[in-house]
């Protein structure tokens, strides 16, 4: 997949540090306002699939390749796991067990381990759906490893 | 708003409509640029319905999802006719269909109420009487996080989030694993010590 032009990759270079931003702050402040993990790992995953469709899939490939975006997908749903697992401390699974009664609100870290499943998710749905944007974007009918540069 | 009842019906209708193109129009574009539609209408309806999160979800997903439709659509637009006689497939499936119904609503018709749950040990307190009464009293306190929503998916019912973690994860290498390059397959017989 070739990038496009030079007004798309410029604009995609201004634009794509406030799409992560953005990101980043529905997934961490997904308690507080409305978002949470979800979301935001899927905005995320526009930021990549942004840069991917603007410079070429080659280009994303040099420093994301589909083996890492699946390995960070792995990662994310382990931590989810783990999190959930973690809550045998407190009594039952996925008890909230980091969150004290009484604590202030509205702050970054007042909901305990929500904060920490919010990440998780938020790595794991960004990886994850990078990774069907690859799969979808290096698919050719028919293709093989051993014929000539693609021309899609 | 007060006519906030009329858009809604027209947001509806128009939802309805875009579906009816999507499905008969001949042009694949045409109706991957339908669904995008469909879906977008669909946002502005949870925001009327006061659903912030879920709108923000709907769209985001929306976007990723006309992406990677208008990819897989864009080099080979037209679709195929299907010729000949359905009535025998079209009437199995109406009376399957209605054999289904009609055991669904006598299976139904024994369960509690609809807004009157089993699990609420609060009835027997009779302060509340639904277990969501219950959550959005008690979210703030006993979760730390004021987004109602978040509370409920993460901490009050997080084993269906893992559910739901887990059917996204298994349905992406589902996918990947039917799109990987066929090549690789080829290239391991030939060249087995490499």
């Amino acid at each position: 997949m070739k990038g496009m032009s030079l007004i798309v990759k410029s604009v995609t270079r201004l634009v794509t540090a406030f799409i992560v931003i953005f990101g980043i702050n529905l997934v961490l402040f997904g308690h507080l306002t409305p978002g949470g993990g979800f979301p935001g790992g899927v905005v995320l995953a526009c930021a990549l699939i942004l840069v991917t469709l603007a410079f070429g899939r080659e280009y994303v490939s040099q420093f994301f390749t589909m083996l890492a975006a699946s390995i960070w997908d792995g990662i994310g749903a382990l931590a989810f796991l783990t999190v959930g697992l973690l809550g045998y401390s407190g009594g039952v699974f996925f008890v909230n067990f980091l969150h004290r009664d009484g604590s202030e609100s509205f702050r970054l870290f007042s909901s305990g381990s929500i904060l920490i499943s919010n990440m998780a998710i938020g790595l794991k749905i960004g990886a994850c759906l990078f990774l069907a944007f690859l799969a979808v974007a290096s698919f050719r009918r028919g293709a093989t490893e051993n014929k000539g540069p693609d021309k899609s | 708003m007060e006519n906030t009842p009329v858009f809604l019906y027209v947001l509806i209708g128009a939802m309805i409509v875009g579906s009816m193109v999507a499905v008969e129009t001949a042009d694949l574009l045409s109706a991957a640029i339908c669904v995008g539609a469909v879906g977008f209408a669909l946002s502005v309806i949870d925001l009327l319905l006061g659903a912030p999160g879920l709108a923000i979800t709907q769209v985001v997903v929306e976007v990723v999802c006309l992406i990677i439709l208008i990819r897989a659509v864009i080099h080979r637009r037209e679709t195929e006719d299907l010729t000949g006689h359905w009535s025998l497939e079209i009437g199995a499936t109406l009376l399957v269909l209605g054999v289904f119904l009609a055991l669904t609503f006598t299976a139904m018709a024994g369960l509690t109420p609809f807004g009157e749950p089993l699990l609420d040990e609060a009835i027997k307190n009779e302060e509340v009487t639904t277990i969501s009464e219950r959550y959005l009293r008690e979210a703030k306190e006993r979760t730390g996080a004021t987004n109602v929503v978040t509370a409920i998916l993460l901490d009050f019912r997080a084993y269906d989030t893992l559910g739901e973690a887990t059917v996204v994860f298994v349905s992406i290498i589902g996918a990947v694993v039917v799109l990987r390059p066929i090549g690789r397959l080829r290239r391991e017989r030939h060249e087995p010590d490499s």
